[in-house]
């Protein structure tokens, strides 16, 4: 039998205002296991705190219920209390009495009966509580990064920084992501390589970053704290270590007609590439789809002209095992296809372009040297017509556009056209848009420049169709603000396509057990006040893998996560929540029914032996739990078909207990 | 030979005779036979999108009820009989308020939305297949440069047509090219001829029109092919050197059933 | 808003389907209306008036019968407000009183010429009048 002490306490007149506080602790004293019972002004206060230990030591209590406020406000400050008098800190339940009961009723009668109802069911609850102890894990002291763009740059570089060692995996030959590809960024105008790729070559000389390029994520094991990890390094027919990067290999190979990815397949590159010249690491990799001698083993040509002796046919891929302490997606995004918006016949004419597509061609890089050129015919475009939108706000079709804003548009958008009326005053400028969004740091001054001081036309309306004719585009649109219909002969049309999270994100959260939203963005711990952690232990967020973002949010939530991943690896020890789910092994049927539904991967079944009746032994498959994964969530004890699965501390006897005391 | 029930509409008994009889006999020489169905009753020729609109589209689900009773597949040429059956065929599979009403009224022809509503042309790339129609052509069209038009029958609206990509569609420019003539993609070709607009409204009808025209003849078409007789009436009366004809009558004339009179 | 006109409005967006509060205001079913010039109110201004019960002007108007009910901008729409079928529940909520249809079988005559095909004359008839 517990020996029980209620606390009720008064908060000033925030529950005392409505609750008979006296009436409170007299009715709680004939529960049963009560031995104690009073009230006070304040329970969190000093004073407060000594009347419990006091109590506890005086009464000998194995058990209190604080009559208080919300537990998320003070169970951690009585669980210390408790500890202080040298009782288990989890032999303390909290009855709230106040977000619950006093801030909601107006009248002393019912709040004062909700009250005791509720202390009862308290009462009721410790009566079957049993002391708990927290287990401890250890750290191991490496991070994992899963994507090397600036969001996993950044992030990698912080945690280097801090001194702890950090592994890039990225699944393109060189790290830069879609950064490395932009020309110039808003709202300052400075060059994306220029700040780009300074940092990727930090990346390179930390000698706290290793980078897997061209390397993917084969599998995820282990915890918090430990995880396991497999990575698989893809063939690239080159040997890393002895490639120097001059990039013979790749002017003599013969085979020149592979669309080249970085400038968006509007040039070709060779089978065996660099991706671009600041590439890091600077190697070559051969293409298997298109290498001849691959394909089939006549040429070799590559391998002549190296005189490093670098390139290797024979290769294979390799599969790496290491552990870590914590791991941090940065699986950024891409331009949704425009596969299903051809009423802007992006696949009928060379003309219609996406954003990155422009973006390639005014980079220096770029497969025109910087030239704003057609691809159609290589002349100069006189009139171009930006349509804001492409697929985002979309809520028509599902297959077809995405309902979020893809929240850089608008300012890529302004920034495209500034730059080109600065660059060929010549050429008429229109953007067509629903609404302009520019809420960030210097961003509608930036937006208003484009308008005032650049001649852009912003037009508020939405473009309908665009007529390939002859060499010209026909922009039939609306022009809402003159009730009109316009049709604008232009050279070339941009399509600010919506973005949406990298294809390999879906995959890599099932691995990492971490949530996703319906639109596949990693889902945060909590929207406002844990926004770059996943909810799973360990896991962190970079960058727009969790949702649209610009250079400097991505930057800013990189080094968040960063932070956060130094304050784990921080650690020697993690200290685990003691409530946890438990299994009974002898009630346990072996379904799996835990197992499917656990969202954190912490239960596994083992084959164990048990003593039969008759003396004889028989191997049964049984559910156990990695108590340092386990969140404590309780989808396991719900779906359990038998009943075998509790959650310690919150054991189904002690909730019904508890109902049990509220419907007496 | 395979039999599939077949609506073929009012105007096809009249106006659009060759629509329907080109469609009858390439079908033969293609391996299957257009079966009429039985006592079928104008479509009304649009589709009223009201919500409450019942009796208007009774006929239509008179068709859908007899081929779902025989042999599930509805077969139709017209653009405009096509799009009706097609939606009503949706409103009765969708909208469960709708399609009790309207089978409170078909005693013993009610429906339950199980038959299949193909057009031609679905026909011919789903279950001939174009390789097969190719295969089939003794008077190749080769050097032909021919502009299909959809018009907006055909292929909006998209969520229940589901025909082919409705901003940019290939089924006719693939029978197009299985009869050995080259297709001439221009963007109007899918946009409005005008419709029915034009019996009160002609000078609509004939912007509209004359905009389709000159977009296929800048494109390089001769000939321009519809599968519908409103669009080919529009198209025609503005038309002053681009041929307009239905479908059905270049593939019966590539396959040699069109008959020496039309030659 | 009128008792009246707030009636009228409700049995249009009942009998339509249509949520005039899904819209968004970017003009695309405008930008894509091939009977524009031919119409008094465009596609957005049909959305917008219905949502505001401003509907004795749209029944006045001889846009209701230059509507192609060509779906463009049902499907180019990109929040799926399918204005033509507002379009459509409008005209019908002026055809269906007493004496208002637009077009009589004895107008049908004077129309024609020896080309037309059945469908046009079913298909206006259908649209224009009960």
């Amino acid at each position: 039998m517990q020996r029980i002490g209620v606390f009720v306490c008064w908060c000033g007149s925030n529950i005392a205002g409505t609750v008979d506080v006296q009436a409170v602790s007299d009715a709680l004293k004939n529960e049963p296991g009560v031995v104690f019972s009073t009230n006070y002004q304040y329970m969190c206060s000093q004073a407060g705190q000594d009347i419990i230990k006091q109590a506890i030591a005086e009464h000998k209590l194995t058990g209190i219920v604080v009559c208080s406020c919300s537990p998320r406000m003070h169970e951690a400050t009585f669980r210390k209390t408790a500890a202080a008098a040298g009782l288990n800190p989890y032999m303390v339940e909290i009855a709230n009495i106040r977000e619950q009961c006093s801030w909601v009723h107006k009248d002393m009668a019912t709040g004062t009966e909700k009250a005791i109802i509720l202390g009862k069911a308290a009462v009721a609850k410790v009566n079957l509580n049993a002391p708990l102890t927290p287990g401890e894990s250890p750290v191991t002291k490496r991070a994992l990064v899963i994507g090397g763009g600036i969001a996993g740059i950044q992030t990698a570089l912080d945690i280097a920084e801090a001194g702890f060692p950090v592994d890039i995996v990225e699944k393109k030959p060189t790290i830069g992501g879609k950064m490395a590809q932009l020309d110039k960024t808003f709202p300052t105008l400075d060059c994306a390589a220029c700040i780009l790729t300074p940092k990727m070559v930090d990346v390179a000389q930390n000698e706290n970053i290793r980078i897997f390029s061209y390397s993917e994520i084969e599998e995820v094991g282990g915890f918090v704290g430990n995880f396991k990890v497999k990575i698989r390094k893809k063939a690239r027919y080159v040997k890393e270590d002895i490639c120097t990067g001059c990039g013979i290999c790749t002017e003599k190979c013969p085979q020149k007609k592979v669309p080249n990815e970085f400038n968006m397949g509007m040039d070709n590159r060779r089978a065996v590439y660099i991706p671009f010249a600041q590439a890091v690491p600077k190697v070559a990799t051969i293409d298997p789809n298109y290498c001849t001698m691959l394909k089939t083993g006549k040429c070799g040509i590559c391998s002549k002209v190296c005189t490093a002796g670098a390139i290797d046919y024979t290769q294979k891929d390799e599969i790496i095992e290491e552990n870590y302490g914590a791991i941090v997606a940065a699986t950024g995004f891409n331009p949704i296809s425009m596969d299903k918006f051809d009423e802007y016949a992006y696949n009928q004419s060379k003309d219609v372009i996406t954003s990155l597509e422009f973006e390639r061609l005014t980079n220096a890089a770029g497969p025109t040297a910087g030239k704003l050129l057609r691809p159609s015919d290589g002349k100069h475009p006189h009139t171009i017509v930006f349509v804001q939108c492409v697929g985002s706000r979309c809520a028509a079709c599902a297959e077809k556009g995405k309902e979020y804003c893809s929240k850089i548009c608008c300012m890529y958008t302004a920034k495209h056209a500034m730059l080109t009326r600065d660059k060929y005053p010549d050429t008429e400028v229109y953007v067509f848009y629903i609404d302009v969004r520019t809420p960030g740091k210097a961003f509608d001054e930036f937006y208003r420049r484009a308008v005032e001081e650049y001649g852009v036309h912003y037009i508020k309306g939405m473009v309908g169709k665009v007529f390939p004719e002859g060499d010209k585009l026909m922009v039939r649109a609306s022009d809402l603000l003159a009730n009109k219909q316009l049709n604008i002969q232009a050279d070339l049309v941009v399509l600010a396509a919506a973005i949406e999270p990298d294809k390999s994100a879906r995959s890599i959260a099932t691995m990492l057990t971490a949530s996703m939203d319906t639109n596949d963005f990693f889902t945060e711990a909590h929207p406002k006040l844990r926004p770059v952690e996943s909810p799973t232990a360990g896991v962190f967020l970079s960058g727009t893998c969790q949702g649209p973002k610009d250079i400097p949010e991505t930057v800013s939530q990189a080094s968040a996560a960063a932070a956060k991943v130094i304050g784990l690896l921080a650690k020697d020890k993690l200290t685990g929540n003691p409530c946890v789910a438990q299994p009974n092994e002898l009630m346990c049927n072996g379904c799996s029914s835990c197992e499917r539904v656990c969202p954190y991967g912490a239960i596994t079944y083992i084959d164990k032996e048990f003593r039969m009746p008759d003396r004889t032994t028989a191997i049964r498959r049984i559910a156990t739990v990695n108590e340092a994964v386990c969140q404590g969530c309780g989808a396991c004890t719900v779906a359990c078909p038998s009943g075998a699965m509790d959650l310690k501390g919150f054991a189904s006897a002690q909730i019904i207990a508890e109902v049990d005391a509220i419907c007496k | 030979m395979k039999k599939v029930a077949y609506f073929p509409g009012c105007t096809l008994r009249t106006k659009a005779k060759d629509l329907d009889k080109y469609a009858k006999d390439s079908a033969n020489a293609l391996g299957f036979s257009l079966e009429e169905i039985e006592n079928w009753q104008c479509c009304g020729g649009v589709f009223t999108t009201s919500k409450d609109e019942i009796a208007t589209k009774l006929s239509s689900v008179r068709a859908l009820a007899y081929a779902e009773k025989n042999n599930q597949i509805l077969l139709t040429v017209c653009s405009a009989c096509h799009n009706v059956i097609k939606q009503t065929d949706n409103a009765m599979r969708n909208d469960s308020e709708f399609a009790s009403h309207v089978n409170n009224y078909l005693k013993d022809e009610t429906y339950h939305g199980t038959a299949r509503v193909m057009h031609y042309l679905e026909y011919l790339r789903d279950e001939v297949g174009f390789d097969n129609v190719a295969q089939k052509v003794v008077n190749s069209l080769k050097g032909v440069k021919i502009g299909a038009y959809y018009g907006c029958l055909l292929l909006r609206p998209n969520s229940v047509m589901q025909m082919d990509d409705p901003e940019n569609p290939r089924i006719i420019e693939d029978l197009i090219k299985a009869l050995g003539a080259e297709p001439v993609i221009y963007p109007y070709r899918n946009e409005c001829c005008g419709g029915y607009v034009a019996l009160e409204d002609a000078a609509s009808a004939k912007k509209k029109s004359v905009s389709v025209l000159e977009s296929a003849k800048q494109a390089g078409a001769d000939i321009v092919v519809t599968a519908c007789p409103l669009c080919k009436y529009n198209l025609e009366k503005n038309a002053s050197d681009v041929k307009v004809v239905y479908f059905t009558e270049l593939l019966a004339q590539a396959l040699g059933v069109k008959g020496d009179e039309n030659e | 808003m009128n008792k009246e006109t707030s009636k009228i409005r409700d049995e249009i967006i009942r009998s339509s389907g249509v949520n005039p509060k899904k819209c968004m205001r970017c003009g695309k079913c405008t930008a894509t209306c091939p009977a524009f010039d031919e119409m008094e109110y465009h596609p957005h201004q049909f959305v917008y008036m219905v949502e505001n019960g401003d509907i004795e002007p749209l029944m006045q108007s001889k846009s209701l019968y230059k509507c192609l009910t060509c779906f463009a901008c049902v499907d180019r729409c990109p929040r799926g407000v399918e204005p033509a079928k507002l379009v459509e529940s409008v005209r019908l909520a002026v055809i269906r009183k007493q004496g208002a249809n637009h077009l009589t079988s004895d107008d049908i005559p004077a129309l024609l010429d020896e080309d037309m095909p059945q469908q046009a004359i079913v298909s206006a008839l259908r649209k224009y009048s009960k």
